[in-house]
């Protein structure tokens, strides 16, 4: 025997909540399309465009000739590129040390209390807008950082920077040479390591030459110049390596250091020869996104780097140039707007979508580091 | 209870007493033994908080001491006061004495790096580096700043650790790929790797199957001879399998405000601990009535 029946009537939902269910459900899945239908739409007329470029313009006029001159029909590449390699260059230069050295500094030795406002002060200067920074970039950097910076200084500031190239590529190629005689057998291994003790030599020798070629024809500059405009970006990114840095290092478990101090290990060991090997695809990580944020900075290089929408070619930090962001900014700005005349127009989002291909693939990199952190332990 | 008017029990005790059975060798009086560490009136704060209070007692050299109690009581804290572990903490503040051969660990000329090179630990959860086999073993000997003789040093270590025959032909695959039974053996191996004179274990098997604890514990046997142990557990019975020396600990409640406050009950022969203790608090815990 039952207890008392019940109906299904009884238990259904009332029709007007269940209709407010769906609506909801859908508004949202709404949403979640707009952006990406947006960003999809984004991608396909910078595509579009930038196809029209490629097929429509003279190859010839996009290399080798001196300088980027859209208005004239010189679309020389280089005189865009080289530039943004030398800005990030500067600003990985800047961001690198201070940041890393931040984020070992908050994560193993900062107490709670230097830690609560340290870590606050590092986030503000990530919320500066980036205009203020270009400002900073072109009215302070360049004639009281980059100004002063003697043919003497630049030589020694090159020196130590390729020495610790030096060191770290050393290091990489011992540990392929180890790799070399272990994998006897396996032939592709030999390649890899052959091929990797390569190009740490090739780019060790152009580097070297770069440097000696800048140090030969140096000439002082205090207006904006890519210096003055890579100091800038540098800053910019500082809380950018700090933080992902030290997030890193922060989920490296405290069992390992105390593991390590445990046998007798000082703090600067535990975290050089423990935490920094075990949080380093999070450090790569972090370096690859502000090497992507420096490339696609556009305000700080516009301001301060030194040209406006047309550049000749330079490869000297300590002249004025333009780089792939603020090429695309300059052309398409203000009164002097090229809106709709033919391939000048076209090449803007050629230039675009070489960035976004750029800062794509180096997030996609990155994440894929990020990933591997989270496998580690 | 206060202890702060005695000695350490161990050197108060004559020679005969101690109640053990005739069949039962009676360990010879700490005075005539090497004493290795020797603590008075320790007590160790966390900010205000008091963790631990009024902690003495010896240990002597080549044998094993097991600290047992309830959890929370603080058996940790005591361990990790003779590496001053404790150091690591923020906060933490040790006050009292403790003598290692002789010297104050707390005096302020002492290193606790140098310490902890002589007084080494393993601890509850395996915690390999993420490194590779011999780069964990080694990773002691090299942090001194050795650089010869490693390969020995590794294969010396894990044969005494009785991990070699396991691992000797992948040393170079991370230590992370073993499993929990032998990454805890490899962190034994890595422990003894820098040759200490002491080594503190800190629930070494709680994370570990019943084979691979008595594995460990055979092993603990096996390298008494060399050194002197200190092994925290919350196991009675492997308190009882491994130890010659075993101290008891409890909790204080403070009532007011839910606080605890590890005391020392009670220290003597294991044996003596677990078939005859003096303590009633003792006596409830080893007989499972408490605890």
């Amino acid at each position: 025997m039952h207890s008392e029946l019940v109906t299904a009537d009884q238990l259904q939902i009332a029709p007007a909540r269940r209709r407010r269910d769906v609506i909801i459900r859908y508004t949202l899945v709404v949403t979640a399309l707009v952006s990406v239908v947006v960003s999809a739409l984004i991608v396909w007329s910078l595509l579009r465009e930038a196809w029209t470029f490629i097929t429509e313009v003279m190859w010839a006029d996009t290399w080798g000739q001196q300088g980027w001159f859209p208005r004239r029909g010189l679309y020389d590449l280089p005189t865009i590129i080289v530039p943004s390699l030398i800005i990030t260059g500067v600003a990985m230069v800047v961001a690198g040390p201070l940041g890393l050295g931040a984020a070992v500094y908050l994560s193993e030795y900062a107490n709670p209390r230097v830690r609560s406002w340290l870590k606050p002060a590092l986030e503000i200067l990530a919320g500066i807008p980036s205009v203020v920074l270009g400002f900073f970039a072109l009215t302070w950097i360049a004639p009281n950082i980059v100004g002063r910076i003697g043919k003497t200084t630049f030589l020694v500031i090159g020196a130590a920077i390729l020495l610790v190239y030096a060191a770290v590529s050393a290091g990489i190629a011992r540990a392929k040479i180890k790799q070399y005689r272990e994998g006897a057998a396996d032939p592709s291994a030999r390649i890899g390591a052959v091929a990797s003790i390569a190009v740490l030599v090739v780019a060790f020798a152009l580097a070297a030459a770069w440097t000696l070629n800048v140090w030969l024809n140096f000439a002082p500059n205090n207006a904006g110049s890519l210096a003055a405009a890579g100091i800038g970006v540098g800053i910019l990114v500082i809380p950018l390596v700090a933080s992902i840095s030290e997030d890193a290092m922060a989920a490296v478990p405290d069992s390992l250091r105390e593991a390590s101090a445990g046998l007798g290990a000082r703090k600067r060991t535990t975290a050089t020869t423990v935490v920094l090997p075990a949080a380093i695809s999070g450090i790569a990580a972090a370096f690859i996104v502000a090497i992507s944020r420096a490339v696609g900075e556009t305000m700080v290089v516009f301001m301060a780097a030194g040209a406006a929408d047309a550049a000749r070619f330079t490869d000297s930090p300590f002249e004025g140039g333009l780089t792939m962001t603020a090429a695309m900014a300059s052309l398409a700005s203000g009164t002097d707007s090229v809106v709709g005349e033919g391939l000048t127009f076209q090449s803007l989002y050629f230039v675009g979508l070489m960035l976004f291909v750029i800062t794509l693939s180096l997030n996609i990199i990155a994440s894929r580091f990020v990933s591997k952190v989270r496998e580690a332990y | 209870m206060s202890m702060t008017d005695e000695a350490p029990r161990l050197i108060e005790r004559p020679l005969a007493a101690g109640g053990a059975s005739p069949e039962q060798e009676t360990p010879a009086p700490a005075t005539e033994r090497d004493v290795v560490f020797e603590s008075r009136d320790v007590n160790v704060y966390y900010g205000i908080f008091r963790a631990v209070r009024d902690v003495t007692f010896t240990v002597p050299k080549n044998e094993i001491m097991a600290l047992i109690g309830p959890s929370g009581c603080g058996k940790s804290t005591v361990l990790r006061c003779y590496n001053r572990m404790n150091d690591l903490i923020k906060d933490a503040r040790v006050t009292g004495s403790i003598t290692y051969r002789g010297t104050d660990l707390y005096d302020e000329r002492v290193d606790p790096v140098e310490v902890r090179r002589r007084i080494g630990m393993v601890f509850q959860k395996p915690n390999p580096f993420p490194k590779s086999i011999y780069d964990n073993v080694s990773y002691g000997p090299r942090v001194a700043g050795q650089k010869k003789g490693l390969d020995d040093i590794v294969e010396r270590s894990l044969r005494k650790a009785a991990l070699w025959d396991e691992v000797s032909d992948r040393l170079k695959d991370s230590a992370l790929s073993l499993s929990g039974g032998q990454q805890q053996r490899l962190c034994i191996a890595r422990a003894i790797a820098v040759d200490p004179d002491v080594l503190l274990m800190d629930e070494p098997c709680s994370a570990l199957d019943p084979i691979a604890t008595a594995r460990i514990e055979d092993l603990m046997q096996e390298i008494k001879q060399d050194y002197t142990i200190m092994i925290v557990t919350h196991n009675m019975q492997q308190a009882a399998r491994v130890s010659d020396t075993t101290a008891f600990l409890t909790a204080d409640i403070h009532s007011e405000n839910d606080t605890r406050t590890g005391i020392l009950v009670e220290v003597d022969t294991t044996q003596k601990m677990f078939s005859n203790p003096s303590d009633e608090r003792t006596e409830n815990y080893v007989t499972g009535r408490f605890g």
